[in-house]
């Protein structure tokens, strides 16, 4: 990619507990193009969020990114004071959470905060403001935004948080978007909602989106990317089509064999065998190879190879020393 | 997979069940009642009206969005909860003119499997007393059977019987669900209510739990009355499935005939929305609108103001369930109009 918007290089990020040191993201490299969704996918525990997390500099102590660069339009913002990470959090890099009321006060009415929102990075009225909140909720889908905006957070369904939530993201039109399980709790008829909003959105204004979901059946439908997390590491990335047709590394096989749209009905699912390893017990070499039925001793050497092929003029990237894919088709 | 014979008595039955729950009045409206103010109680129609029948050796799939009225009247069935109006039967007798030993006996032969299994396990019992309790209580073994029984269990649902003396807390999620399993097995019941049993699951471990599912089915004769939002997971594992929405049974089929020929607008938006790994690069097209509040539904269909399809009558009168097709339940007025759905109804 030649002008990525994002580009996260070997990013580390650790935990100190009493225990010893989690490594909860151990070397995570990825780009986000400009209009570009990336999906970036994983179960419980892989370190996905804390990604996310990490990006615009959330986390709290005991964790903290120990290593790499984060590059947001060429400049790292790791090296970034607070003050001027304050100016690029919210106005050009925005949060969706999974929890709507992560970024809602419960105690003050929308108008209040949403305004407060743009009168804290711009200097507009306070009328110019108010505008604006008005024409942001009208644009997720929020019926009579004038009236609504009176309202305080509770008196609002879950999907409709979430939408107030999105607004409050879009204010300032930002380069990028990091959304971390926005439509994990709510209902299919209100997610699909929710998704068709954040397209036509993303491809209106040019934004990049980093879509962190458990659900791959998600990122088919939205991304033009996808990166497989497990453990702490990427284990494999590329465009959808070639990643979800023809997976390499044996743990997105896996997670495709578990679904069970994958698998004709009533025949036995093929999940993937025992369960993640916690952060403090992975193991050495590659994590997956405790529970990958193709490892050998190899498996040990640490770090894993990375192997990259092209997919239709499209990079795609895997960690295994035995991937699985038809090289043929790649 | 082998449906059951059609002509089978049902395991387990409801007719016209409802249940309603009803909030008492909060000070101001006690007080505004005094002065003569109209105030009614406000009612929330969790379930309304639900035909439901579940063969022997059945898993039914019923799936429904929230506040659909899918976990109320799977604890209905299961015997936890009792149904404001209509009848719940058991091997065709009403369950409440059952003798007190049937009764009791219906009811342990009714176990469920909840979603959560922190807060459906005692953190403070050990694995041992947990499975253990239950079936020494009801005489199924002796006490001291109870450590052999319970290693047993334990090594059916995929534990390590060296576990026994362990808490919940020391046990992952997916291992927690499987203590809630071979708790509910351990009464030897014939039908198990799972509600959203795999839903806080991780995908990889999902499947785990659902294989387990399906192997206890085939080995034990078991009936399913499997709930669950996720139409990936009903459409893997159930014979028929029942659509629920806003307290109603909208549309009931064999699961192929479900998922290929979906005749309620309903299920139909249902379908077309559930993400999919086949569904690339889509262009979301969601029905608009809410899910109403089941303190006060809709009148006539519940769900006609989202339904693209909506006439006049559809907002005055309850549309009946009845048979579109060989045992295919539908509950839309479109099928009184002697036409097709109109096109583009049909997911795909």
């Amino acid at each position: 990619m030649s002008n990525p918007v994002l580009r996260v290089e070997n990013l580390q990020t650790w935990f100190h507990g009493k225990k010893g040191i989690s490594k909860a993201v151990d070397g995570v490299s990825f780009e986000v193009g400009r209009g570009e969704i990336l999906g970036l996918v994983g179960e419980s525990g892989s370190g996905k969020s804390i990604t996310g997390f990490s990006i615009l500099r959330l986390l709290d102590a005991p964790g903290r990114v120990e290593g790499g660069r984060i590059l947001f339009q060429g400049q790292d913002l790791l090296a970034l004071k607070e003050e001027e990470m304050r100016a690029i959090r919210g106005r050009r890099i925005a949060m969706i959470f999974q929890d709507p009321m992560m970024t809602l006060n419960p105690v003050l009415r929308i108008e209040t905060q949403m305004v407060e929102t743009i009168l804290v990075h711009e200097k507009v009225s306070r009328q110019v403001a108010w505008e604006r909140c008005r024409d942001a909720l009208g644009m997720v889908g929020i019926p009579s935004p004038e009236e609504r905006l009176k309202a305080y957070p509770h008196q609002f369904s879950g999907g409709m948080r979430q939408r107030v939530a999105i607004a409050m993201a879009l204010l300032h039109r930002p380069e990028l978007i990091i959304a971390d399980e926005p439509t994990t709790a709510l209902d299919v008829t209100i997610q699909s909602q929710i998704l068709a909003r954040v397209q036509g959105l993303a491809r209106e204004f040019g934004m990049s989106l980093v879509w962190i979901t458990h659900d791959l059946g998600v990122v088919a439908g939205l991304a033009n990317r996808v990166a497989v997390m497990y453990s702490g590491r990427i284990v494999e990335s590329g465009p959808v089509d070639a990643l979800l047709d023809n997976p390499a590394h044996p743990y997105t096989q896996g997670l495709l064999g578990s679904i069970p749209a994958n698998i004709p009905r009533g025949e036995p699912l093929r999940p993937i065998r025992g369960m993640t390893p916690p952060p403090l017990l992975r193991p050495s070499g590659c994590a997956f190879r405790t529970r990958c039925d193709f490892a050998t001793d190899a498996c040990l050497a640490e770090p894993e190879p990375t192997a990259r092929a092209l997919a239709g003029g499209l990079a795609r990237d895997w960690r295994c020393f035995h991937p699985r894919h038809d090289r043929s088709a790649a | 997979m082998n449906s059951p014979a059609n002509s089978a008595a049902p395991l387990v039955s409801a007719e016209g069940v409802s249940l309603r729950f009803t909030r008492p009045l909060d000070l101001a409206e006690k007080l505004a009642r005094r002065i003569g103010v109209k105030v009614d109680n406000p009612v929330v129609h969790a379930v309304d009206g639900v035909d439901l029948e579940i063969r022997p050796g059945e898993v039914v799939g019923l799936v429904g969005e929230s506040g659909c009225g899918k976990s109320t009247i799977g604890r209905v069935l299961a015997g936890i909860l009792p149904a404001s109006d209509g009848v719940v039967s058991w091997k065709g007798k009403a369950l409440a003119d059952l003798a007190p030993a049937e009764a009791r006996a219906a009811r342990l032969a009714a176990q469920m499997i909840f979603q959560d299994p922190m807060s459906s396990l005692n953190p403070r019992k050990r694995v041992i007393d947990i499975i253990g309790e239950a079936p020494v209580y009801h005489g199924i073994i002796q006490r001291r059977e109870k450590e052999a029984y319970v290693s047993a269990l334990m090594e059916r649902v995929g534990l390590d019987p060296s576990f026994l003396q362990r808490y919940p807390h020391q046990f992952s999620g997916g291992q927690r669900q499987r203590i809630g399993i071979a708790r509910a097995l351990a009464v030897k019941p014939r039908f198990l209510v799972c509600d959203e049993s795999v839903a806080a699951l991780d995908v990889s471990i999902q499947a785990q739990i659902l294989n387990l599912f399906m192997e206890l089915r085939r080995e034990l004769d078991l009936t399913y009355l499997f709930i669950s939002h996720d139409l990936g997971v009903v459409r893997h594992i159930s014979d028929r499935v029942v659509i629920m929405y806003l307290g109603r049974v909208v549309e009931s089929a064999p699961a192929a005939d479900l998922f290929d020929r979906p005749n309620h607008p309903y299920t139909a938006a249902l379908l077309r929305e559930v993400p999919r790994l086949d569904a690339r690069h889509r262009n979301f097209t969601p029905i608009e609108g809410e899910i109403p509040s089941p303190i006060n539904p809709p009148s006539g269909c519940h769900f006609h103001p989202r339904c693209p399809h909506a006439f006049a009558r559809c907002s005055a009168e309850r549309p009946a369930l009845r048979e579109i097709a060989p045992n295919h339940l539908s509950a839309c007025h479109l099928n009184d109009r002697g036409q097709p759905l109109p096109a583009g109804l049909h997911a795909g």
